[in-house]
């Protein structure tokens, strides 16, 4: 009784997927610009990107979540079309997520046969037990099949999702982002399961922003920027962390910015000695230190999942932390949101639609929400409708935010003026400081330019601003000091003079310096 | 095929209320099937609720007694709903609001002969203090710990009723039957029919001073809602509770004393009927208004001034329970309302598409082998 169908001898192709002028557009974003990816029958192949680069999304078109606007999926050759995941599944294809899907008050055996047609009514459970176990073992997936997965490690339960995929016969595998969550010592074990499962044939697609683990484990690799590829199916051997980095960070065309000249002022955040945790309760900063002076822009350039969210929770009030937090002095850690709001901070965060903004209040409702308390919104305890519409209807025009009225319903905005919705009711509380987290993530060129020109605005108006980005062209163009976060800890300090796209991008993807330049000592 | 759902990006003005109607009329066709079904004649059946209901002045008066804790009951699941707090425990919050009335004139908080002018206020107060209490207990446990409210509300619903059951049972029992004895009249709330001498129209005709209390609290909460900061914030941690955080707004303390609020209402409902209609505490003063109001909330989209006109309907439709036999006919007829009620609401939301189910693979390639590409 076998359960996986072994691939069968090599047909007429020996490409296993193959994705050719991929479309993919979301409401003000284009996640896929004509994108081509193609994966060989036994390989690991590397997908390399940003965040909001579009891999998800092309994975996702592959691994049947999404419909592609545009071009063809040739699954072992042949065209498909597939409308839901079980599908691609059923075409062999599987995808293993970042956020689990597992059951957790069940047993690994049971999430293993979830959903699955067979066995029809009754489980037999302990030949089904079995039958894992041995899949397991062939392919070094260490876990026991009778425990429950709440019990479960994370390494552990990211076995499980790969054994559900194989055992539906999965004979390519989607991992998005997996050592995302893992240990080391998990990852090179998980290393150890792609190796023994491209030997039997089987072909892995392996998404990841961590340079050194893609060359220690793919076969080729593919960079992806902004929607669009920008090295395709390039051989891991020969490859360098510095060239990868700058395939991956690039250097677009930027609109040309007018600066003013820098004049710091006074210190208005001082960060000291900062540490947290995430919302895993592990540790996400690690001791962070830094300042950020009126009229000055400080950039924190950094992969996801380094810490810097946490970071920008920590001094806005929304994250409990250790160590000193002071803006103009005053200290705010562990404060109220509320506390660190009437200190004068403001926040873009970094999730637009459903923290920066309630989805389904009216933009006026929302461009209030951080002055409803205040007069003239507040007007005792009721809110003044008319000044409240009034101010709405000002903002709308000054910021131009593209909404039909103001009664509009916010999550009916594109992502590029929900952001300008968000930027116009932040910047108009007059803040002394502004945490900028991803303000222009998955927006187009016309909605960056216009973000990008508030921010220098604002700073020229004398506030203090902390950028928190991905982009580090953004951060180029903007900043007149950058730190580079890596793991919870800055890891290097650059003004915009010395800044060299290079050393940071190798900085933020871990890798040190003596990768870039062995003569020059650590920033 | 397939049916999928589609999340609609624009959804029309008149898309809701049209739905709810239409809810309302595709419960009535059910129902009316049903009662066919059975041998009846729906059309028939339609009518005699129609007639026991609103037909004279006097079933009109009695609908309206039956929608006074409706109303209140209606308004305190309105409340909370829109903070997306499940409070399922009206009917709890309703029991402790009588008892707590009772109390003041049972145990007596106050000496016997009070005049009503302070015995019902005190009545007020102490059935919404009673009510209020019985919300906070589950507000605190979810804001604190985290307790799903759902659950909690309805356990101390049962709870309530035990509470109530162990008083006029036992301590406040009337001879040993299970209820205590008659209030005073100064304990009573006055009705229409007080006035008969001096309207004589008004002779016979049941409504209370509790329809005063509701219209009241429907407009008070309307303000609180609408127009309020509060409300403000209630909107908005009801839509998206990181963004109300991200606001700068206690989240725990707000949902807390939003619970009480609910609580002390579905309380003065309590009171209401004691002092209202039944002038005693009994363990059977509810048929169920807190479950009801669940309902009534939901019909009126949370909207307190709908919620008057969605309680009339359902105060109707209780009193016609007494006319129409077997009289479970309104319960069902309250179900099936309820159940499309929250199909519309996904149709509110979801465009529904159904689909030829295309094979996979086989929809863009050659059936052939041999087929040319």
């Amino acid at each position: 009784m076998t359960v996986a169908p072994e691939p069968t001898g090599s047909p007429v192709d020996s490409l296993a997927v193959e994705a050719i002028g991929i479309v993919k557009e979301f409401p003000g974003v284009v996640a896929n610009d004509h994108v081509d990816f193609d994966l060989r029958r036994g390989e690991v192949h590397a997908l390399l990107g940003e965040n909001g680069a579009g891999k998800s999304t092309l994975m996702n078109i592959l691994a049947g979540l999404y419909r592609p606007d545009g071009g063809e999926v040739r699954v072992e050759g042949r065209p498909v079309d597939f409308g839901s995941p079980r599908d691609a599944i059923a075409a062999g294809l599987g995808m293993v997520h970042q956020h689990f899907t597992l059951v957790p008050s069940q047993t690994v055996t049971e999430n293993v046969l979830l959903g699955l047609d067979r066995p029809r009514f009754l489980l037999h459970e302990r030949e089904s037990e079995a039958e894992i176990g041995r899949l397991a073992e062939r392919f070094g997936l260490r876990v026991p099949p009778g425990a429950r997965i709440w019990q479960l490690s994370v390494g552990e339960q990211q076995r499980v999702e790969i054994l559900k995929m194989l055992y539906r016969g999965a004979r390519i595998l989607i991992m998005d982002e997996p050592t995302a969550v893992l240990a080391p010592q998990e990852a090179d074990e998980l290393f150890g399961t792609l190796r023994s499962m491209t030997a039997e044939g089987r072909s892995v697609v392996f998404i990841s922003h961590k340079l050194g683990e893609v060359l220690a484990i793919a076969d080729r690799i593919t960079v992806m920027r902004r929607g669009k590829v920008t090295a395709a199916g390039i051989p891991a051997t020969g490859a360098t962390k510095a060239e990868l980095a700058r395939l991956m960070v690039g250097r677009s065309v930027l609109e040309t910015l007018e600066r003013t000249p820098f004049e710091p002022g006074d210190v208005v955040l001082s960060v000291g000695d900062v540490i947290a945790d995430n919302d895993r309760g592990l540790p996400a900063l690690r001791g962070v230190s830094l300042e950020v002076r009126a009229g000055e822009i400080v950039g924190i350039a950094a992969v996801a999942g380094n810490g810097q969210s946490e970071l920008a929770e920590v001094i806005t009030g929304l994250r409990p932390c250790g160590g000193e937090v002071l803006v103009r002095g005053q200290p705010v850690a562990n404060r109220s949101a509320s506390t660190v709001i009437r200190r004068g901070v403001a926040h873009i965060p970094e999730d637009r639609t459903s923290v920066g903004t309630a989805p389904n209040l009216s933009l006026t409702d929302n461009l209030i929400m951080k002055r409803y308390r205040q007069p003239p919104v507040a007007h005792g305890w009721l809110v003044d409708e008319s000044s409240a519409r009034a101010i709405a209807l000002d903002l709308r025009e000054s910021y131009r935010i593209g909404a039909p009225t103001v009664d509009t319903e916010v999550r009916l905005l594109s992502g590029g003026n929900l952001q300008r919705a968000i930027l116009a009711r932040e910047i108009e509380t007059k803040p002394g400081l502004l945490i900028a987290v991803q303000p222009t993530r998955g927006l187009d060129v016309g909605a960056i330019e216009t973000v990008h020109r508030l921010l220098l605005d604002l700073r020229a108006k004398g506030a203090a601003i902390l950028l928190i980005s991905e982009e580090l062209d953004e951060i180029l163009a903007l900043c007149d000091r950058i730190d580079v976060m890596y793991e919870g800890r800055v890891v290097g300090s650059f003004t915009a003079a010395d800044a060299e796209i290079g050393r940071i991008g190798l900085l933020m993807t871990g890798g040190s310096e003596a990768d870039h330049a062995p003569a020059e000592a650590a920033g | 095929m397939t049916i999928r759902l589609e999340p609609r990006t624009a959804i029309p003005r008149w898309l809701s209320p049209a739905l709810t109607i239409g809810a309302v009329a595709v419960a009535l066709t059910i129902s009316g099937a049903v009662i066919a079904a059975v041998g009846g004649d729906p059309v028939a059946s339609y009518l005699h609720i129609l007639n026991a209901s609103f037909g004279s002045v006097g079933v009109l008066s009695d609908t309206l007694v039956k929608a006074t804790p409706l109303i209140l009951t209606g308004l305190a699941c309105a409340l909370a709903f829109r903070m997306r707090l499940w409070n399922i425990g009206a009917e709890g919050q309703f029991l402790l609001g009588a008892w707590g009335a009772s109390a003041v004139v049972l145990f007596p908080l106050v000496p016997a002969g009070t005049p009503a002018v302070i015995l019902i206020p005190l009545m007020m107060l102490a059935g919404m203090l009673a009510g209020g209490l019985w919300g906070f207990i589950p507000g605190v446990l979810r804001a604190r710990l985290g307790v799903n409210e759902i659950i909690a509300t309805l356990m101390l619903n049962y709870v309530a009723l035990l509470w109530i059951q162990f008083w006029v049972f036992g301590a406040w029992s009337e001879s040993g039957f299970q209820q205590t004895k008659a209030f005073p009249d100064a304990a009573l709330l006055p009705r229409l029919a007080d006035f008969a001498d001096a309207v004589p129209a008004f002779a016979g005709l049941t409504v209370h001073l509790g329809l005063v209390f509701g219209l009241v609290t429907a407009g008070l909460l309307w303000l609180f809602l609408e127009r309020s900061r509060w409300g403000y914030e209630i909107r908005l941690i009801g839509d998206s509770p990181r963004a109300a955080r991200y606001a700068g707004i206690d989240i725990g303390r707000r949902l807390i004393i939003v619970f009480a609020i609910s609580g002390a209402i579905a309380g003065l409902a309590g009171m209401s009927e004691v002092s209202g209609v039944v002038g005693r505490l009994q363990d059977r003063i509810s048929p169920g208004y807190g479950f009801t109001a669940v309902i009534v909330a939901y019909l009126a989209k949370f909207r307190p001034g709908r919620v008057i006109v969605a309680a009339i309907l359902f105060g109707a439709l209780i009193l016609a329970g007494r006319e129409i036999q077997p009289s479970g006919v309104p319960a069902m007829i309250q179900g099936i309302i309820l159940f499309t009620l929250i199909v519309a609401d996904v149709l509110v939301r979801y465009r529904v598409r159904i689909e030829r189910r295309v094979p996979v693979a086989a929809a863009a390639s050659p059936p052939a082998p041999s087929a040319g590409g």
